[in-house]
């Protein structure tokens, strides 16, 4: 049976308190009927005896002491999952928005999962050919690797996550799906994602998950996990290779600080909750292989970063949890580089086992990291010709300015629609290096210079 | 006895309300599903456990039962080799018997206990045994011998002992009689709380170097066995790399690979790559002297705190059987997190950036465990500590960095710039420091070679000279400096390229000897003298670097073995015949 509570003790922001409840758990989900017959979801947050603090994902605008009557469910929020999920549409808490009707669940499965035991992880070797030569010759997409796009407001990532998976979708056949999830994006952000899934034809291997810039803001924090829970069925039950794109971090972070500020917990830096790193970690390392399954989890959560500071919390903390980042430069996406990839500060950590003989070609390792060492001595001639001028520069600063031209237009720079094979994305490497003499190549062993430079 | 209930749940915080029969430290059973936690506070009316384990589902007045005993790690033969969560739960079991994800509640014995192993008894009836003693050894693995030790806190006469012969690791083979009468069985494994440091004879001073065969620390910034170092540096800058390096190719006995809040496919990869690595030392596979804790960023973050005094307990073990032991803890930071989230949830008063007041006290207690000692049975061990540091926004000024630079005696400063243009390892030479330099000089000087440390120290300076160059050509470029400077600028390019630099993925730069880096060096130095002598003559600089010599030396590293490190002195002869014809 289940037991009704009439009316609540307090109200704070998102929370409510209410008094005399007894034998609730630890992360239950509870539902808040109002007189006017609307319902609303929330989940337990804190249990002091009898007294339990419940936080409502849709707000708790209308809400006053007495209106409400509270009941328990008696398990954590849990989302229904089936095969048919594929091509549906959901709300931030997963509910069907699409007016499909409800999905008949094979199986639920609680929001939060459990970690992943790190023995029964496999090493995430194979790389997914992006189509794009800077993140495939130089910060190579893993499957199963969680690979952030560090952004800032305005440029492009939300264009360059598409061709991803558009790109990536072509090299991967059959059992390859999407998961999408939106927290706190303006509604034709959303609405572009929808479009150009449905141009690539892929819309039926989509899940999407959407909580929009007016939606409740508290209701972002079960978002990712909503989606995530979908991904792991997909891919570790129904082995398939999922690809989850969760966007935007800042806005996820940034509900959290609110619910936390509201529970009164002490911050920690800019007032985000002392907890961020763990909680961010909670969704980031639910990316992965696990040995049991042929599926897999590849994330690429999109973040913008305020004021394009690389340093604040969000993308400093998710930097130390993913395995690389991408991040988007402003100075090239002013110039109109498309797309605007900052190659130095980007990394891809598990690219060193995934390329070379047998993934991509054997000099791949040595081209890369004579690429950005280039580009680095690139930067440093930048801004001595920014002090004493380019004509004074030194020859070899010369040249080296050179290649720093060409390899932005020709490298980086590719149009939204083309799909380079990872060859050409080499050979076009070697090419641009060609225009520098062997001694300012230090990277390049003899023979790979013999092999490919001489070539 | 009173049952103790829970009464509230924040997060892994849970309170007992009442006057309890709980101690401090002491390690609880929690609710229905027996979730490990600890007792962090005792209050008039109320006691304060921090669970191990995600709390989701407890209910108030589900039981809290009480062990007796603080939290403790079960010591004995089968730990190496393995992969444990922060509080000595073996993975793998865990693994085969609940599958890919991690339940709660499951408690496994952390050892083995249906392995026989081959157990030699030492120990003689009427012999009386300290603590600390030998009295039964086995072989754990193909390189290490086990040595069964009396626990620290126990010592009596031999009353009984078993043949030598296979046994496991809750066999008794050999009974005591303390003092006071009371019999003892001895098994092959003991119980230690991990917040105890285990107790030695006394301490050592530090003169041996842990060779790491990383040319930037041996040569520039050397560690000490039984030193602490830690490695700062941002997301990004290398950190997890070149403690993977040291782990694989330093020469400590046993290495404790912590990974503290860190990434999971990161263990996965150590895991793998040790399989993979014959240790160059032993011959053998280089698992048979590794032990993993893995307690990654999203496992719970109590255990998290845990797993760094799970891990120095364990490296205290062997140290106390004599094995030189290096633990390197990925991240410090992330257990002060741990620390700083615990804090925040009992509602204490924040120091800097919300980390508790106590925070530098907990680091110091940490590091303090390494050492260089004479143990309990008299014979040398060390522990050796090597933490990495994540600070906030790469800004070595945040708390963490700033107080554990106030315990270890070795910096190793990872910078973003350098990574970014892919120089591995990331140390940045003008920010790092070893205190252990002066220390260790003389063992350099005997078993490496005379001129090595005067060889690191013009190294030194002319990075150093080279630093102050920058500057000036940064403002006037570089063709206006005179030529001798220019030549600090090419050789401090060779050294920084050709000898700081090192390709972790090369067969043949992955590893390299002291003898290998200091014949490096010499050469290094020969033609910096040689080139230098020649400017002095009005030779212009540019001449020589035409020969390409420079580039040459730099080739060095790629082309050499280790084996093969005589083979420097044919550049030796080269660059001598060369730059004489020069001279002509």
């Amino acid at each position: 049976m289940i037991i009704e509570y009439s009316g609540l003790r307090e109200i704070n922001g998102s929370l409510v308190v209410l008094d005399g409840v007894k034998g609730a758990s630890y992360d239950e989900m509870v539902e808040l009927r109002l007189d006017n017959g609307t319902v609303r979801t929330g989940r337990i947050v804190q249990i002091e005896g009898e007294r339990v603090v419940v936080q409502v994902f849709e707000g708790t605008k209308g809400i006053s002491l007495v209106n409400t009557n509270t009941s328990f469910k008696g398990h954590p929020i849990e989302l229904s999952l089936s095969p048919e999920i594929m091509g549906r549409v959901f709300d931030g808490l997963g509910r069907p928005a699409d007016g499909l009707g409800e999905v008949y669940p094979v199986e639920k499965r609680d929001v939060n999962s459990s970690p992943i035991n790190p023995v029964s992880r496999v090493y995430p070797k194979n790389y997914i050919n992006t189509g794009i030569s800077s993140i495939d010759a130089l910060t190579t997409l893993i499957r199963g690797q969680k690979l952030p796009i560090f952004s800032g407001s305005g440029m492009k990532h939300n264009e360059l996550a598409v061709q991803i998976v558009k790109q990536a979708s072509v090299a991967d056949g059959e059992d390859f799906a999407i998961v999408f999830a939106a927290m706190g994006v303006k509604n034709d952000v959303a609405d572009y994602f929808r479009q150009s899934f449905e141009k690539a034809n892929v819309m039926d291997r989509v899940v999407m998950f959407l909580n929009r810039s007016n939606d409740p803001i508290i209701e972002r924090i079960i978002t990712p996990r909503c989606a995530l829970t979908a991904a792991e069925y997909l891919a570790f039950e129904l082995n398939m290779n999922i690809l989850v794109i969760l966007t935007d971090m800042t806005s996820y972070a940034e509900a959290l600080r609110e619910f936390s500020s509201s529970k009164g917990e002490i911050p920690g830096r800019k007032g985000y909750p002392g907890y961020l790193y763990s909680d961010l970690a909670s969704i980031y390392e639910r990316a992965g292989i696990i040995n049991s399954s042929k599926g897999s989890v590849t994330q690429i959560p999109i973040l913008t970063m305020p004021n394009d500071d690389i340093n604040h919390p969000i993308p400093d903390l998710t930097g130390y949890i993913t395995e690389g980042q991408i991040v988007l430069d402003r100075t090239l996406d002013s110039v109109g580089i498309y797309p605007p990839i900052g190659v130095l500060a980007s990394l891809s950590r598990l690219m060193k086992d995934g390329i070379g003989a047998g993934y991509t070609r054997e000099d791949h390792a040595k081209l890369s990291d004579q690429l950005f060492s280039c580009y680095a001595m690139v930067q440093d001639a930048k801004s001595l010709a920014g002090v004493i001028g380019e004509d004074e520069l030194s020859a070899k600063d010369k040249r080296i300015l050179e290649f720093g031209k060409r390899f932005e237009s020709e490298f980086i720079a590719q149009s939204q629609s083309e799909n380079r094979t990872i060859l050409q994305t080499l050979e076009l490497g070697w090419d641009l290096l060609r225009m520098l003499p062997r001694e300012d190549l230090d990277r390049i062993d003899d023979k790979t210079y013999q092999k490919y430079y001489l070539k | 006895m009173q049952e103790n209930v829970i009464y509230g749940i924040n997060g892994p915080v849970i309170t007992v309300k009442g006057r309890t029969e709980l101690s401090m430290s002491e390690m609880v059973y929690v609710g229905n599903a027996g979730l490990i936690g600890e007792v962090i506070r005792l209050d008039k009316d109320a006691a304060v456990i921090q669970a191990y384990e995600e709390t989701s589902g407890l209910r108030p007045g589900e039981p809290v039962k009480s062990t007796g005993q603080p939290m403790s790690v079960t010591l004995g033969p089968g730990i190496l080799s393995n992969i444990f969560d922060g509080i000595e739960n073996p993975l793998e079991l865990i693994a085969a018997s609940a599958g890919s994800f991690i339940p709660r509640g499951l408690r496994p014995s952390p050892l083995d206990e249906n392995k026989l192993w081959d157990v030699t008894v030492t120990a003689k009836v009427g012999d009386f045994l300290n603590a600390g003693d030998i009295y039964a050894t086995c072989p754990e693995t193909a390189v290490i011998t086990h040595k069964v030790m009396v626990p620290p806190d126990v010592c009596g006469k031999v009353i009984e002992v078993k043949k030598s012969g296979q046994y496991r690791v809750n066999d008794t083979v050999v009974v005591i009689e303390k003092e006071d009468g009371e019999k003892k069985e001895l098994t092959l494994c003991h119980k230690w709380p991990i917040r105890t440091p285990r107790p030695i004879t006394e301490r050592m001073s530090l003169v041996k170097p842990l060779i790491t065969g990383q040319r930037v620390i041996d040569t520039l910034f050397p560690m000490a066995k039984g030193g602490a170092a830690a490695i700062p540096g941002g997301f990004g800058a290398g950190k997890t790399v070149t403690q993977h390096q040291i782990a694989k190719w330093c020469d400590a006995d046993i290495i404790i690979y912590i990974g503290c809040g860190e990434r999971g496919n990161e263990m996965t990869q150590v895991l793998n790559e040790f399989e993979e690595i014959t240790d160059p030392q032993t011959g053998e596979n280089l698992t048979s002297r590794t032990v993993l804790i893995a307690n990654t960023s999203n496992m719970p973050v109590a255990a998290r705190e845990a797993s760094i005094y799970t891990g120095v307990t364990i490296a205290e073990y062997y140290r106390d059987m004599g094995y030189h032991t290096a633990m390197m803890a990925d991240s410090t930071s992330r257990w002060a997190e741990a620390l700083r989230e615990i804090s925040g949830r009992l509602e204490e008063m924040p120091a800097d950036e919300g980390f508790p007041a106590y925070l530098p006290s907990r680091l110091s207690e940490f590091y303090e465990r390494a050492g260089y000692v004479k143990t309990l049975n008299q014979s040398e061990g060390s522990v050796s500590i090597i933490g990495a540091v994540s600070p906030q926004g790469a800004d070595f000024s945040e708390p963490v960095t700033q107080n554990t630079k106030r315990f270890i005696r070795c910096f190793w400063a990872l910078d973003k710039s350098l990574a970014y243009a892919r120089h591995y390892p990331a140390i940045n030479w003008n920010d790092s420091y070893s205190e252990y330099l002066s220390d260790l000089s003389q063992w350099y000087i005997e078993n490496v070679g005379e001129d090595f440390v005067s060889c690191r120290n013009e190294l030194c300076s002319i990075l150093a000279e080279e630093k102050s160059l920058l500057e000036i050509v940064k403002l006037i470029g570089s063709d206006v400096l005179p030529e001798d400077q220019k030549l600090i600028i090419e050789t401090a390019r060779v050294i920084r390229v050709g000898f700081l630099q090192q390709n972790a993925l090369s067969d043949i730069d992955t590893f390299v000897t002291t003898d290998k880096q200091l014949r490096m060096m010499r050469t290094v130095l020969l033609l910096h003298h040689m080139a230098k002598e020649l400017i002095t003559k009005q030779v212009p600089l540019a001449r020589i670097i035409e020969t390409g010599l420079f580039d040459k030396v730099i080739q060095i590293k790629n082309n050499v073995t280790n084996e093969n490190a005589a083979d420097i002195d044919l550049y030796d002869n080269e660059i001598k015949s060369v730059l004489s014809g020069i001279r002509e």
